[in-house]
Order: structure tokens, then sequence, then C-alpha cells
């Protein structure tokens, strides 16, 4: 019996390793186990060598881990590749007929799954069923719960397809049943009792809390890893009468949810580092017309091209000074699932409220993982509009789009709802709206953007998360999707007591806080997905606290749990 | 509605004698006799000379970004289909700055229209070539003469499929907001290129040399707008003559048609406070 299982699934692009995840999600979700997979694949539609790595567990989990306990390759070159990566006592399942491997290796398990799939379905495709059916039979789990995962997966296709599935999957579990002898893998069962669990990524949590915030226009040019966002809000974009337009460019995509802004409408573009780089004179258009938006940057490795399908957290100093000019802005930095989709209503909130643009920041890691996360609360970020009604509107007659107020905000009127006519410009403007040269209000103006939008905003920051900070000889920081890491090394940590404190808000800064809790920590590190070590230099900036080092990673890959105890432990 | 309705009190930035001013006339005649009020009218523009007309006029306005009128534009139709929509832009800011969006937004085929004031060169930054200089006029950067084809904005809109695309004349004022109430009417993407003389750094196009060259089409009756063959060969007509009026007509199902948005309230109108997304949850778990 296990209470933790690591899986992984290898193959080329295309043999369907995201099919064979999501029902294995699934699946084990029904079970009742808690669930994390994370799926590592190339910038290619097909060959290449993608794997799909699965943990299962009695607890909650939030990260990868270095190795796996059972590995399925799909292809020959895949049992190379992945044979390191097998865990103590793990073992390695493989068609070696198919792939014509004659040697021995006590790891390998070999399983006909060439001929399975042909002999039940009539042909290779149903490789993935039979690899389900498989891993349902070593993990010990009824088949019931494989057929009713098949059911979801294959929904919306022809009988006879989910038939052969089931089938396949079937042959797949009898064969297993048969063969393999050990019970080490069977898992225990109702960890997760509640039926209304969700299995979501980041990109699909971001999307649902635009849906739930009342985004209305959506507007973006297709980019990895965000592109997973428009996709989502485009399938019930009829249903909640939303807008979703792909846009010539980027530059098109942030000028375009400006122009839906200032007319009423909540708006949102997602991108990554590239697009983001070309939205950058948009960003400043926005504060200086005072327009609320809000744009979500899944990061991925640069410069340039970087690595389009892979993880990084480096554009972390590029969206703090994006745009020219200087003006109040917010960055979100969620680091689960649940939080990705807390934020992003609030950031509809906030830039409404304040007339500004705002950021969620997630990555690559965060937007593609799947997590079992309880149900959302739709209590807990409720929407709060800040414009002017329309039945408030009516009585309006003489409007000033910009006028001065001790908030710097200015009530905010909608376009054709109030008897006056409204004004915004690029320029610097005065309080109508119109283009000015004056010295004084360009100063006022300034003042209006920045500081007094920055004082109301410092009220409104997210708390950090701090955990285990009593006693602790190693406090890990991070941001964003390095929750999940040092969530789980403070849990597991034997040797050493390991607290974390973790930012979901990047800015405005958490000064004061970030001190309150550092200031008596032992050593402090943080963890990033970069090279720069730029949460580091920013509380650095901010506060003045030097940490005593940074556990950075900047080759595309996302943490695991491993690597961070490694490291920790060469730190003594 | 009156002229007066549509006054602004904005101070005009524009060189005395610049053809801008026939252009803010004939929109200001046309919006007068659209019968609408300036609180139901956007004018949007980018930037350079052509871009601050949207001050001069009382209507709502949004000036943004060089080049990146269009965008804005679109979506604010998009999210409010009962504002009428206009873009004021110019030669560099339409057809160099925002080509791009250009090009896309006559695939779109939203229902707003876009006026260009066209003075073949650049006047804000001071007597630079723009996409429209004629080839050989010379400028303080293009010191032998521009060797660069000039971008033949009607000829393409024609083949992009652009269901209204005209020229005026700045000059022709009475002309011209016939033009514009034209393409106001147009369900669709409209684009009005307006033949503008900088007084001040073109040389060359000046009103003696537009007044000399310019012929009305409506006074053609063979010319037929719809025919898109003769349109082409219409668009290109550059030289010795220079038509003005409708150059390509066709009846187009816009994007807010398409996308089903006429048959919805517009989406300004839409209550957010507590949008119940229970099933699509449900569709997670």
């Amino acid at each position: 019996m296990a209470n933790e299982i690591t899986m992984e699934i290898t193959g080329e692009a295309g043999q369907g390793m995201q099919t064979i995840g999501a029902a294995l999600c699934q699946m084990f979700k029904n079970v009742g186990c808690h669930i994390f997979a994370n799926q590592d694949f190339m910038s290619r539609i097909r060959g290449g060598n993608n794997f799909f790595q699965l943990r299962i567990s009695d607890n909650p989990l939030f990260t990868l881990r270095q190795k796996s306990d059972i590995i399925i390759a799909l292809d020959k070159a895949s049992v190379a590749l992945h044979r390191l990566n097998i865990a103590d006592g793990g073992i390695l399942i493989l068609d070696r007929k198919q792939f014509n491997i004659t040697e021995e290796d006590a790891v390998f398990f070999d399983i006909p799954f060439y001929d399975i799939a042909t002999s039940t379905g009539g042909s290779k495709i149903f490789i993935n069923s039979v690899s389900c059916g498989a891993i349902a039979g070593i993990t010990g789990i009824e088949f019931r719960y494989v057929d009713q995962a098949m059911g979801v997966t294959f929904a919306g296709k022809s009988d006879e397809i989910l038939r052969k599935n089931k089938d396949a999957a079937r042959s797949g579990y009898d064969f297993v049943r048969n063969n393999f002898k050990r019970d080490t893998f069977r898992v225990t069962t109702g960890a997760i009792k509640d039926t209304r669990t969700l299995i979501m990524n980041g990109n699909d949590a971001v999307a649902l809390g635009a849906i739930r915030a009342g985004c209305k226009f959506y507007s973006a040019y297709p980019m990895s890893p965000s592109t997973g966002i428009m996709e989502v809000i485009a399938r019930y974009a009829k249903n909640f009468h939303i807008v979703v337009e792909q846009a010539e460019d980027e530059i098109g995509a942030v000028n375009m949810i400006i122009g839906a802004s200032f007319a009423g409408v909540r708006s949102m573009t997602a991108t990554s580092g590239g697009g983001f780089a070309l939205m950058t004179e948009g960003l400043s258009l926005a504060a200086m017309t005072e327009t609320p938006i809000v744009v979500v940057i899944v990061q991925r490795p640069a410069p340039a091209t970087g690595f389009p399908t892979r993880t990084a957290q480096a554009d972390l100093e590029l969206v703090l000074h994006a745009g020219h000019g200087e003006f109040a802005r917010v960055i979100y930095a969620p680091g689960t699932t649940d939080e990705a989709f807390s934020l992003t209503i609030k950031a509809f909130n906030i830039a409404e409220k304040y007339q500004i643009p705002v950021f969620v920041m997630t990555d690559q890691h965060l937007a593609d993982s799947y997590r079992d996360v309880e149900t959302f609360d739709l209590n807990k970020e409720k929407v709060q509009r800040h414009i002017i009604s329309k039945e408030d509107s009516k009585k309006i007659k003489h409007y000033k789009r910009y006028q001065f107020t001790e908030s710097g905000v200015s009530p905010r009127a909608v376009p054709s709802w109030i008897e006056d006519v409204i004004y915004a410009d690029s320029d610097e403007h005065t309080e109508e709206g119109h283009i000015t040269e004056d010295a004084d209000i360009g100063r006022k103006m300034v003042e209006k953007r920045l500081y007094k939008k920055f004082s109301g905003l410092s009220q409104e920051i997210e708390r950090p998360t701090a955990y285990k900070l009593e006693g602790a000889d190693i406090v890990l920081l991070g941001f964003g999707s390095t929750y999940g890491v040092m969530k789980e090394v403070s849990d597991t940590a034997t040797d050493k007591n390991i607290g974390f404190v973790h930012l979901s808000q990047v800015w405005p800064f958490p000064s004061s806080e970030m001190v309150a809790l550092l200031k008596d920590a032992a050593r402090v590190f943080t963890v990033e997905n970069n090279a720069g070590g730029q949460l580091a230099r920013l509380l650095r900036r901010e506060t003045g606290f030097q940490v005593s080092g940074s556990l950075l990673k900047y080759d595309g890959r996302p943490f695991d749990l491993d690597d961070i105890l490694n490291r920790i432990k060469k730190e003594g | 509605m009156d002229i007066k309705d549509f006054k602004s009190n904005d101070e005009i930035a524009w060189c005395p004698g610049c053809g801008n001013f026939g252009i803010l006339n004939a929109v200001k005649k046309m919006l007068a006799k659209l019968n609408k009020p300036p609180k139901d009218i956007l004018l949007v523009s980018g930037i350079g000379q052509a871009a601050k007309l949207p001050h001069y006029v009382k209507c709502n306005c949004f000036n943004g970004l060089h080049g990146r009128a269009l965008p804005v534009a679109a979506a604010a139709k998009i999210a409010n289909r009962n504002l009428t929509v206009l873009v004021t832009t110019g030669d560099g800011d339409c057809y160099g700055e925002g080509g791009n969006h250009l090009i896309h937004n006559i695939r779109r085929n939203i229902d707003i229209t876009v006026i260009v004031h066209d003075n073949q060169i650049y006047g804000l930054t001071k007597g630079q070539a723009s996409p429209t200089t004629d080839p050989e006029y010379v400028t303080k950067i293009q010191e032998e003469g521009v060797v660069l084809e000039p971008l033949h904005p009607l000829e393409m809109a024609v083949a992009l499929g652009a269901g209204f695309v005209a020229r005026g004349y700045s000059l022709d004022i009475e002309h011209l907001s016939w033009l514009m109430e034209e393409g106001i009417r147009h369900k669709g993407f409209s684009l009005i290129d307006v033949l503008q003389p900088c007084v001040s750094f073109n040389k060359k196009n000046t009103f003696e040399w537009y007044s000399k060259r310019v012929y009305k089409l409506n006074d053609d009756s063979s010319y037929n707008p719809e025919d898109k063959m003769a349109a082409y060969e219409k668009a290109h007509e550059w030289g010795d003559r220079i038509p003005i009026g409708i150059i390509y007509k066709a009846e187009k199902e816009t994007y807010e048609e398409k996308r089903g948005l006429s048959q919805r309230i517009p989406l300004v109108e839409e209550q957010i406070e507590n949008i119940d997304i229970t099933s699509v949850l449900s569709e997670f778990m």
C-alpha cells in the first residue's frame, strides 16, 4: 500500500498524453485521491519527447517529484530517456515486442500495448486507453472508476468510439491483474469526500475568474502558454454574452480592450512576455486615459522566443516597469489555482476602482498544471462596480472626466449614459480631458495618477502567506507558482524546520509586513524561476532587507520537491 | 440638431489655411444632419494633426496612441453598438504606424467610419515623407526624393473587400459632408480618404494642384460603384485626373450581425454583479 505515488506517461507529441492525463486525473479524483499533474511538452505538434507526470496522495499536492514510481513508455526513445527517472522500487512499463527491446532490466514490466490495442479496438490509437486500464490495475482500483473516467474523457464522441476505448481499457486492466503480482502501488481511497471538487489548471481558473468578474470583452493574440485562457473564455462566451476577439497583434489586443473599457465594459487580455512587450505602450495609454484594464501575463522563458512551452518567472522586473512614464499599477502573482480565480476577480475590481492597469502574473507551470481544488467560494471576492450607474448618469449635465479629487480617482461615467460628452486623451490634459501644456496641471495630473492612487492601493494589498515561521531554521520566500514547492518542502523536510512566505501581490509591495515577517528569521532564501533573483532585489530595494541567498532555476523547468530539499541540504 | 450643438471651445492648433479646417466643417455639418445628440457619438483618433480634430467638436472623444485609433474604435463599437463611431486619422497614423489595424479592421467589417486626412506628408513632425507622398518628392529626410512606391489606400481597401470606399476633397465641404453621411449610413466599415492640402510642408500637392485635377464621380452617370473591377481601376486613377466620390460600395454582413451582437442588448448594458458560473464549475468536477 502506498499513500503517495508518482507516475509518468511519456512518448512522442501527438501520441495523446494529454488525453490519458485527463482521464487519469478524473479517475483518481473519483477514487478520492488528491492529485497534481503537469505536462512537460515540447513546442511541436508531432514527435520529440513529451511526458505527463501525475502524483496521487492522501494529502493535498502542490508540486512535482524528480522521480516516478511508475513510468509508462509509449515509444522506444522514452525508455532510455526516462530510465534514470525511476524511483527506488519503481517500474518502467513498456511494449518490448513493439519497441524491439531484448535486454533485461529488473525495473521493466512488459505490456503488449500494441497487440492489445489492435486486437480489442482495431487500432493503435487505443494504446492510451489500454495504459489507463493498466494503471488502474496496478494501483488496484475498481474498474468502474476507469469506466467513469472514459465516459467523461470521451463525452461527445460516438458510442462506438466510447465502447472501443472502454474495451481497450478493460483489456489493459485485465492484463495487469493477471500478470502483475506486486501490491506496492495499491492506493488507499477516499481522501477527498466532496464530489464538487474541481480539477483545474491555472489558465482555467483565470478564465473562470474573468467570466465571474463580468469580463464582457476579451481580445488577445494567441501565444503559448496563455492561449488556454482565450480558449476557455471562448467556449463559454455565448452563454455569458462575452465577445472574444482574436486581434491582429498584441498592440491591437491591448488597444481593443482599452476601447471597450472606455465604453464601459470590463475587458481583459492575456499574453506571455513577448506579446506583453508589444503591449507596453498601451499600458501607458490605459494609465494616462485612466481606463481600467486587466492584463494576464503567463510567463515563459525568454529573451525573445525562448522556450515557448516552458516555464519561468523572469518577467517580474518587466511587468514592474513596463510602460513609459510614471503611474500606479497593481501586480498579482497567484500561487495556486484558487488564488488565480479569486485574484483575477479582484484584479477587475481594483482596476475599475482605481482606473488603472492591473496585472495578473502567472507562468506556464501554474497555467498548465492540474490540481484538485475545493469548489470555489463565490462569496469570497465579490464583484464591485465603480462606475456611475445608468440611473445616476441621467442627472449629469456637466462632466469632467479627470476631475481632481482627494483620492486621485475621478468618478467614471459611461459614454452616452450621461447627458454630457466625455473627452479622454493620451496627451497631458485638463480636468475636462482637453490637451494642455500647463505646468501646474501637468504636475497635479502626475500626482493624481501616481501618488494619490498609489496611496489608496497601499491600503488594499493582499497579505503575504506566512507558514511555519516560528522556530524555522530557514524561511523560503517566493511569489507566484513557487507557492506549491515551498508548501510541500515546509511540510516534508525532516532534518530542518522550514517555513515560507509567499507573495500573491508583488506591487504595491507589502514592505512593512515583509519586514515584520522576516526580521527575526534565521536565514531567508528566495525561491525563484529566474536567473537574476528578481524578488530578492525587489525586497532589498523596497525594504533594505538582504536575503541570505536565492535558490534559482532558469532552465525552463519548474522546481520540484526533491530539488529544493537537496539544495537546502547543501546550504547546511 | 444644429451645427452649434457640436461647437467645442477648445482652441484650434492647426496652421492658418490648413486643409483640416474644411474637414472639420464637413464633420460638423454632417453631424448636425445626422440628428443624433453629441453624447451618442464617439470620435476616436490617434496622433497627428488629424488626430486633434475630436477636440474641436463637441462629442465623446478618445484621443489615443499613434496608429492605434482603429482597435480602440472597433472595440468601443463592440461594447456599445448604440454609439456612432468615427475615426479621424491621417496618412501617417492610419497608413503608416497603424497599417496592420487598417487591414484587419477592414476584414472585421465593424460598423465604423474612418476619415483619413491624407495630406501626403507628415505635418506634426515637420515635413517627412508619408506612405502616400508622391515619388521623387524631396524632404529633409528624403534628400534625394522619395524612392518608396506610394501606398494606394483605396486600391488596397477595394482589394480587401471594404464595403464603402470613398475619396473626398477638403475644399469641397458640401460633397465631403455628403460622403461622410453616406459612410455612416453604410452598415459596416467605411473608409473615406480625404485630399487635404498641407500649407506648411507639402509644396507639391497644394490647393491649386488638387483643384485642377479633382472631378466628381457623381457627374459620371456611367460609373457604377458596385462594380468591383471598375472600382479597382477608379481607385488606381491618379495624376492628371483624380476622382472624388464613392469609389466602391457593397452591402455585406457586418461583424455585429455575424457575431449575433445585433440581436442582443449592448454589452455595456449587461448586469455583471452576480454572474452565476455554477454550471461551468460543474464541468470541471
